[in-house]
């Protein structure tokens, strides 16, 4: 009994992870630039796909595709970022959800077209398969993986934001935009370089989905919606605010469908409203 | 238009009076009784959608709320007419007015928390509610037949004389003269002090309280009006077509209508009728088309038109018109 | 003090008033009392709190301690919109405007907030005759009677400081906060404001914060330093232009326009 506690715990605790690492980029530059970009999870979708491509049709090894991944996103979100998204750092709300809700459209189409829509199968290589027993619980390998490179990411992350002069200058950006660009910092620039980090790291995170979620064109839709809970819930460019809400998310969402599978997604929609109601810069963000 | 006008009364009522365009706008609506019989059941789906579209521009256009979730008071409505219907209740009139009020109320109740957030916090509660509508809908399938929706459905005929058919005639004179009607009540509202408030809201929230206004009070109450018309837009479509599934409440309507709005151009009244007839008519032109492309061809669209066309077609007529004057001036 | 004085409340008070963004001291026991009438001005340094003591008297910003009394009455705890409907109306120091709606518009809309008809969704606008021709007068004062069917944002930047003020008028004010009403209005432009804010009704009490010494000497009688959150002087213009801790503090090189 207690053992699946701990199992259902540790399972949400990993999904949540996955949670982070989808979430973590859209939240500091949505906390950066106030830009709403809904294509982010588009960014994670393709990253899948690159993987699937690699593994299958080119023979890569699994954890070789992984930083290939991360590239080609943040590839992506370099060119949309100057031909798109810059023209638009100005403009309304509304805009920028409509331009984005445009380009996720455009993805699924094309994801569709070119890998139809059926859910492409991603083997994860033999050693990080199955599962290891401690102390009569049951892990995945997988999990475990997924869980060490998040928090692996997470700590690179702190540190370069704490640690380095750009990291400064992007907090600097964060709180005060005008300050910082009176201070000299340019902060279009450290946007830029933000911007395709994030949507690299979303790369990341949807190859690492693959495996254990599944990939189809829905995907950049599906998990949309997590990803904003997280960010909403967490504050805008908090790392450890995403990295709190991720893992509530997916131990309650793993725990919802566990033990009370009627309610469905209610559940989460209805705390996320309310958390919102309380708290509506997040739980860690900036009042 | 920066012209003299020989007192301030005679601006203001011009900017209220009704242009030929829009009595020639509305006479073309009679039009599909004559030319297009066959396509009867699609312009009342489209007279519904513009409804709907007209609700979404009162909170969007007017009063600046970004709603991802409208769409719930669509579903409201028509969940309420559809209800009526299957339980023995089929009399079209009262169900309308019966599911404008279930909308409106449970719009009263939402807009209470609605006036209080802007940017991301508003946009993720209102698509958090409708979401959650969306489930609770779905959980209850008792009541609203869950994934299969609503069966059973019987509407009386219309007045007691004109039955909802096939052929469309009775649903699409019901549909056409309740957006008439909706639409006269949104331009009387528009052309009000009140319409100015919400302007007012949209082009600067943060100088009303300065001038006095309450705002919160003033989007509450829009907020409940337009729940009411979109109720209004569900009831209208649950009757016409005596179907209503799960999708009215879904994500994708209220995505739709804002594509729609946006289109058209939001903020000028006919923007949400004008998107919805180019909408409705390209969607069923390309009814072949596989929805994924379909989807394409409207992300590009919605590209586009943030890019080039910002207040949709409608305002880049607006535009083409003043600058057409400015050179022959 | 005459005697009559002690018993007319002053027309806007505050006591007390403390705020603190962690732990910057912006507004440091701040004590005002602007008798009925008067002409006051607030100058000060920049970042001396000057628009946070008007946020903090408007209401947009909530006192950490103290209270702010319109007419001897604690406002305190009442909303923005509800000081306004008392009667302590402010401008912006960058223009607020409405910018797609036209003057006659704007000023419109706050005369129907004020009278109560903001919320009246059935008669048309132009039905409420009074509030047009109201709206049209204050323009008209201000001279922007022609301009008043363009959208604000059309308008030259000399006229939009003026629209605000019309705004401020609309309201009916008892005492008008006037936050650096020339700020960024070129010299030919200007005469038009300084004729309006000499042409405001000498029953309004008015606070001006202003940095441009000009309009300070012109029409203040009396002056209130601020530095540090925190009032460092009162006194009247001559007094203040004298004394060598505010020349030190704020005028210093600059000397003063008599």
């Amino acid at each position: 009994m207690i053992g699946s506690i701990f199992g259902v715990l540790f399972d949400g605790f990993a999904y949540g992870m996955l949670l982070f690492l989808l979430s973590v980029g859209l939240s500091v530059t949505l906390g950066m630039m106030n830009f709403v970009n809904l294509a982010h999870c588009s960014f994670a979708m393709l990253g899948g796909y690159v993987t699937v491509t690699l593994m299958s049709r080119y023979g890569w090894p699994f954890l070789a595709t992984l930083p290939a991944a991360f590239v080609a996103a943040a590839a992506v979100s370099v060119v949309l970022e100057r031909v798109l998204y810059r023209r638009l750092y100005r403009a309304s709300d509304l805009d920028q959800c409509l331009l984005t809700i445009g380009i996720v459209f455009v993805s699924i189409a094309i994801a569709a077209y070119v890998y139809g829509t059926v859910q492409q199968p991603v083997q994860p290589p033999a050693y990080l398969q199955g599962s290891l027993e401690v102390l009569g619980v049951n892990f995945a390998v997988y999990r475990l993986f997924l869980v060490g490179t998040a928090l692996a990411v997470t700590v690179i992350l702190v540190g370069a934001l704490e640690y380095t002069r750009f990291g400064a200058q992007v907090r600097a950006a964060v709180d005060n935009q005008r300050m910082a660009r009176g201070l000299g910092i340019n902060v279009e620039g450290a946007f830029a370089v933000t911007f395709a980090l994030g949507s690299g790291l979303a790369g990341l995170g949807g190859a690492l989905a693959s495996p254990m979620i599944g990939l189809d064109p829905s995907f950049a839709f599906a998990y949309l919606i997590y990803v904003l809970i997280v960010v909403s819930v967490g504050g805008l460019a908090s790392i450890g605010g995403s990295f709190a809400a991720a893992a509530l998310l997916g131990i309650s969402d793993m725990a919802g469908k566990y033990y009370v599978p009627e309610l469905g997604a209610f559940l989460i929609y209805l705390v996320m409203v309310g958390l919102l109601m309380w708290r509506p810069s997040g739980l860690f963000g900036k009042r | 238009m920066s012209g003299a006008y020989a007192s301030p009364q005679l601006y203001l009522e011009e900017q209220a009076r009704w242009r030929s365009a829009e009595i020639a706008f509305w006479i073309a609506a009679l039009l599909p009784f004559v030319f297009f019989k066959a396509y009867l059941s699609l312009a009342s789906q489209i007279a519904i959608t513009a409804l709907f579209a007209l609700s979404l521009d009162l909170i969007l256009g007017y009063a600046g709320i970004v709603s991802l979730g409208h769409a719930a008071f669509f579903g409201i409505g028509a969940y309420a007419a559809g209800l009526l219907g299957k339980h023995g209740w089929g009399e079209p009139l009262s169900g309308l007015v019966i599911a404008a009020a279930a909308a409106a109320l449970v719009g009263f109740a939402a807009s209470f928390i609605v006036a209080r957030f802007r940017h991301l916090a508003l946009i993720m509660i209102t698509l958090g509610m409708g979401l959650l509508l969306h489930e609770a809908a779905n959980s209850a399938s008792g009541l609203t037949g869950g994934a299969d929706g609503l069966q059973g459905i019987k509407m009386w005929p219309l007045f007691g004389v004109f039955k909802f058919d096939l052929y469309g005639v009775t649903a699409y004179t019901y549909s056409l003269v309740v957006l008439f009607l909706m639409f006269l009540v949104a331009r009387r509202l528009i052309h009000s002090p009140f319409g100015l408030s919400l302007r007012g809201i949209r082009e600067n929230p943060l100088r009303m309280p300065a001038i006095g206004a309450s705002s919160e009070a003033h989007i509450r109450k829009i907020y409940t009006i337009a729940a009411a018309i979109a109720g209004v837009a569900g009831a209208l479509l649950a009757q016409t077509t005596s179907t209503v599934s799960l999708e009215v409440l879904g994500f994708q309507r209220s995505a739709d209508v804002l594509v729609i709005l946006i289109l058209g151009g939001a903020g000028r009244l006919y923007g949400g009728i004008l998107g919805a007839i180019i909408y409705m008519v390209a969607r069923d032109q390309f009814s072949g088309l596989n929805p994924q492309y379909w989807y394409f061809w409207i992300g590009l669209l919605l590209i586009a038109v943030v890019m080039f066309l910002p207040n949709g077609i409608l305002g880049g007529m607006a535009k083409l018109i003043s600058s057409w004057r400015h050179r022959t001036s | 003090m005459a005697p009559q004085d002690i018993v007319t409340a002053p027309a806007l008070a505050t006591r007390g008033l403390d705020k603190s963004f962690g732990s910057l001291l912006v507004a440091g026991g701040i004590e005002l009392a602007l008798p009925q009438g008067a002409r006051y001005a607030l100058i000060g340094p920049n970042g001396a709190g000057k628009t946070t003591l008007i946020n903090l008297m408007t209401g947009m910003l909530a006192p950490d301690a103290g209270q702010v009394l319109l007419d001897g009455e604690d406002i305190t705890s009442l909303k923005p919109e509800q000081r306004v409907k008392k009667g302590l109306v402010r401008t912006f120091q960058i223009n607020q405007l409405f910018p797609r709606l036209s003057a006659l518009e704007a000023v419109t809309l706050a005369i129907c907030e004020r009278q109560g008809h903001g919320g009246a969704w059935w008669k048309r606008l132009h039905g409420y005759r009074e509030a047009v021709e109201e709206a049209h007068g204050i323009l008209a004062s201000l001279h922007l009677g022609e301009n008043c069917y363009r959208p604000a944002r059309e308008l030259p930047y000399g006229q939009q400081r003026l629209l605000e003020i019309a705004l401020a008028l609309a309201a009916k004010p008892r005492v008008l906060l006037l936050d650096e009403p020339a700020a960024g209005v070129p010299e030919s432009e200007s005469a038009e404001l300084f004729t309006a804010i000499s042409g405001l009704p000498a029953d309004i009490t008015v606070l001006f914060i202003e940095h441009d010494m000009n309009i300070v000497f012109r029409f203040a009688t009396r002056i209130i330093v601020l530095v540090g959150g925190r009032v460092l002087l009162e006194g009247s213009p001559q007094e203040i232009a004298a004394d060598p801790l505010v020349r030190e503090v704020y005028l210093g090189k600059k000397g003063h326009h008599g």
